[in-house]
């Protein structure tokens, strides 16, 4: 039961990484297809001004993933990160390079700089959501056994199942990234740029759905037993996630952004749980369960009354920041509204950018 | 299923180069990681601090000071998060058999930093980039969570590192772990002396490195107001810590006396067991003493036993399989106490220079040659900082070896048994010397660039001044 609670405390954190994170990640692919630095511009300044303030506490989720992992399922931590221990290298090094790269391209002016750390950020946004997603296929497919280091170190996730994982990992990313953008933009009175948004999240939607239903035959084939969670037990999921982006996709064509996002967000967030149900109780599958891996009850209790004390801080801080960057804060801070003339570099002034 | 792993995860052993590859990686992205996260504790202390003032006097000096102060914490903290991030996951790509053996002991602690830092990086997002959006007093104060949520970090990171090193709060029966008490495990024993250590460490690493950058500019002969406060400010905040960071790293080395003795016997480069034990300066460990070192009789016995004829128990407590090497730890450890003591009496000279400006009626301390001098070496207390940090975690680390939970796990028993570990450290070091590069570059340029924007990270308005 404890067990169980820590389980869906920590599924919850991977929903709100993939939601939250996931969109940052898929901002920087779009970041990545912009197009040349002056006709990108506008699109890159939009993504880094919606995305600086909140993508550190979006990250956090990740470490929370990992930190209930091991506190709550320790064998199972040791067994994933010790088998998918290249895999997980790559995203750890992604992780670095997107993080650290954003922001120094922040804080540089210079063309030459902004556009080598711009291409660091871009790239290892598409990069580590991939390696995500096949942790996430692998660990799905049953290809992590216990133990430590047990399964092959490439084999175990160079499989059909992983390579679905991380293209869907990436395609969902970039489908939430940019639904949440047209709202963006549009906030920032660039209506212009909530098109090509649009236009994107709908391409990315469409890939997203298409790429779904090729898996279930991949899944069919190579993972017989998640195939027959997805179909029986998580099939309400299955079609919650179907329901949710087809209604994403209708919402996204008739220009209702804001209901877009819930709608996006909740076909994301199905896919996850439709994939936790599938496997339940099993930790690693075949046959290492969640009761046989847990920790001490006394650990359980004192994380999950840690964790409940912690909301009560965590919820309205998030709160606070979303709802301060999400507010229409007027003519004058907006994130395409001008800045300085450089050579082939910043936007020129267009005369939103009053004395603030 | 489950003993069969236990059973792997006892008895598999990887190969050498492995096993010192993987303890290359750790400490290498631990030795980097451990300076922005310095950063990241102290430097928004004194942004704090300054905008405080600044407020309070209206001053806009320091104003300005804790707006540029600020922009070097956003690309700081983000190198610091991330950084960060990749050592928990090494700790179970590198060390999955402390994991899964002992990861359920110190999952508190982590979880409890886990929501410390998510505080910290939702503060730390409103802070910098809410400046211009929020009335100052209020600003202000959402400067506070960060401070205390960075104090808290540390606090809890240490106390899972002070466990490694007093493993209690759980019980073995026939090789299993039948019982967790997880605060027993987070308060260990030797949680409290390393953890304020830690965080006063945080703070002089963070206020010497911010004072170092503006004593290079006073002696570049930027006299301003500006760079005085840049200066004076972290300055003296650091100075007033470090005598109290002499007297905690005295109890945390008794601590260590009492309860790790052999990682003493090698911090002091002691051999046998007895009295009168000496203390040596320096010198190089040879079969059964160190060699042309600079001995103070009976020194170490006054310092650990208060009495010249106390017994220091030495490196002959153990086989010599079960010892770390000496050299290396008794040097970090001189080392350490050797910076420590330069920035102490660096504190006291400012003092004296003050108070002598003083006794003339007025007057510049940091002018003359005398202020010359001072600022000279006013820029080497950053390093020294550095230094005295580093090496003081080379003590707690490699003292403890071959242990990784002292007297129960050792490192060969907890590195991953996968093979190419090696591959993955210079991937590692590939990208961790680009990361180095660029926030030196970034750092650099930050600090010449004139102008100053509204809200720190909003590039977009920069070319209103505020003051």
């Amino acid at each position: 039961m404890l067990a169980d609670a820590l389980l869906a405390v920590m599924w919850l954190g991977l929903t709100c990484y993939a939601l939250f994170g996931g969109a940052d990640f898929g901002a920087g692919l779009w970041d990545l297809l912009a197009g040349g630095s002056r006709r990108g511009l506008p699109q890159r300044r939009l993504i880094e001004h919606v995305i600086g303030p909140v993508w550190e506490a979006n990250h956090v989720w990740i470490i929370f993933v990992v930190v209930l992992l091991w506190a709550g399922f320790s064998p199972v931590f040791a067994a994933v990160l010790s088998t998918l221990y290249l895999p997980l290298t790559f995203t750890a090094l992604g992780i670095i390079a997107r993080g650290a790269a954003f922001a120094f391209r922040k804080a540089s002016t210079g063309l030459a700089a902004r556009r080598l750390f711009g291409a660091c950020f871009a790239v290892s946004s598409v990069v580590t959501p991939f390696f995500l997603g096949t942790v996430a296929g692998a660990v799905a497919s049953g290809r992590v056994p216990p133990g430590l280091a047990a399964g092959g170190p490439v084999a175990s996730w160079v499989s059909p199942t992983s390579a679905l994982g991380g293209v869907l990992a990436v395609l969902a990313c970039a489908h939430l990234s940019a639904v949440y953008l047209c709202a963006d933009a549009l906030r920032e009175g660039r209506p212009e740029l909530a098109g090509a948004f649009r236009g994107r999240a709908l391409a990315s939607g469409a890939a997203c759905g298409v790429v779904a239903v090729a898996g279930i035959a991949v899944l069919h084939a190579d993972a017989p037993r998640l195939f027959t969670g997805l179909t029986h037990r998580a099939l309400p999921l299955v079609l919650l996630s179907a329901v949710g982006g087809l209604v994403g996709m209708v919402l996204l064509v008739r220009r209702r952004y804001i209901v877009a996002r819930a709608s996006a967000a909740v076909a994301v967030a199905a896919v996850l749980w439709a994939w936790g149900a599938a496997q339940y109780p099993l930790m690693l599958v075949p046959d290492t369960t969640v009761a046989a891996t847990a920790s001490h009850p006394a650990v359980l209790t004192a994380c999950l009354a840690s964790l409940g004390v912690g909301a009560f801080l965590l919820v309205p801080s998030l709160w606070w920041l979303y709802r301060l960057f999400q507010q229409d804060m007027g003519a004058g801070r907006g994130a395409a509204g001008g800045g300085r003339d450089e050579q082939g570099g910043w936007e020129g002034r267009d005369g939103r950018d009053g004395p603030g | 299923m489950l003993t069969d792993a236990v059973h792997r995860l006892l008895a598999a052993a990887a190969s050498p180069g492995d096993l010192a590859a993987a303890r290359a990686q750790m400490g290498f992205s631990l030795a980097w990681h451990i300076v922005v996260a310095c950063l990241g504790v102290g430097l928004p202390l004194l942004t704090l601090v300054t905008e405080w003032r600044g407020l309070r006097t209206g001053d806009p000096v320091l104003r300005l000071l804790a707006r540029r102060w600020a922009r070097a914490m956003g690309v700081l903290f983000a190198v610091g998060a991330v950084s960060g991030t990749i050592l928990s996951f090494e700790l179970g790509l590198l060390w999955p058999g402390l994991m899964g053996r002992y990861g359920q002991v110190i999952g508190l602690p982590f979880a409890l930093e886990g929501i410390a830092f998510f505080i910290e990086a939702i503060f730390l997002g409103i802070y910098l980039y809410a400046w211009d959006r929020l009335p100052p007093r209020v600003h202000l104060w959402t400067g506070v969570p960060v401070v205390v949520a960075g104090v808290a970090s540390a606090f809890f990171v240490v106390c899972a590192n002070a466990w490694m090193n007093q493993p209690s709060g759980f019980t073995v029966r026939a090789g299993r772990i039948t019982a967790v008490d997880p605060w027993a495990a987070m308060l260990n024993p030797a949680a409290p002396p390393q953890t304020v250590h830690m965080i006063l460490a945080a703070l002089m690493v963070a206020a010497f490195l911010t004072a170092s950058v503006h004593a290079c500019a006073l002696l570049r002969g930027r006299r301003s107001a500006y760079q005085r406060a840049g200066f004076l400010v972290p300055f003296v905040l650091g100075a007033a810590v470090a005598p109290f960071q002499i007297v905690v790293g005295d109890w945390a080395a008794r601590f260590v006396a009492a309860n790790q003795p052999v990682k003493l016997a090698a911090m002091e480069g002691v051999f046998r067991t007895g009295g009168h034990v000496p203390l040596t300066l320096g010198g190089v460990a040879g079969a059964d003493g160190l060699r042309y070192g600079l001995e103070i009789p009976s020194g170490l016995s006054l310092l650990i036993g208060d009495s010249p004829g106390a017994v220091v128990r030495g490196l002959d407590l153990v086989p010599p399989a079960r010892r770390p090497a000496v050299t290396g730890v008794h040097w970090a450890f001189d080392l350490m106490v050797a910076a420590g003591f330069f920035l102490l009496l660096m504190g006291v000279w400012l003092l004296c220079a003050w108070w002598r400006a003083r006794r003339r009626g007025g007057g510049d301390p940091l002018a003359g040659r005398g202020g010359r001098a001072f600022l000279l070496l006013a820029v080497l207390t950053g390093p020294a900082a550095v230094v005295a940090l580093e090496c003081g975690w080379c003590v707690t680390e490699l003292g403890r070896q071959p242990w990784i939970v002292q007297g129960l796990m050792t490192v060969r028993e907890a590195v991953n048994p996968a093979p190419g570990l090696m591959t993955g450290l210079w991937l590692v070091l590939v990208v961790y010397a680009a990361m180095t590069a660029a926030t030196v570059v970034v750092l650099r340029r930050m600090a010449t660039e004139r102008p100053v924007p509204v809200a720190p990270q909003e590039r977009d308005v920069e070319d209103y001044p505020v003051v």
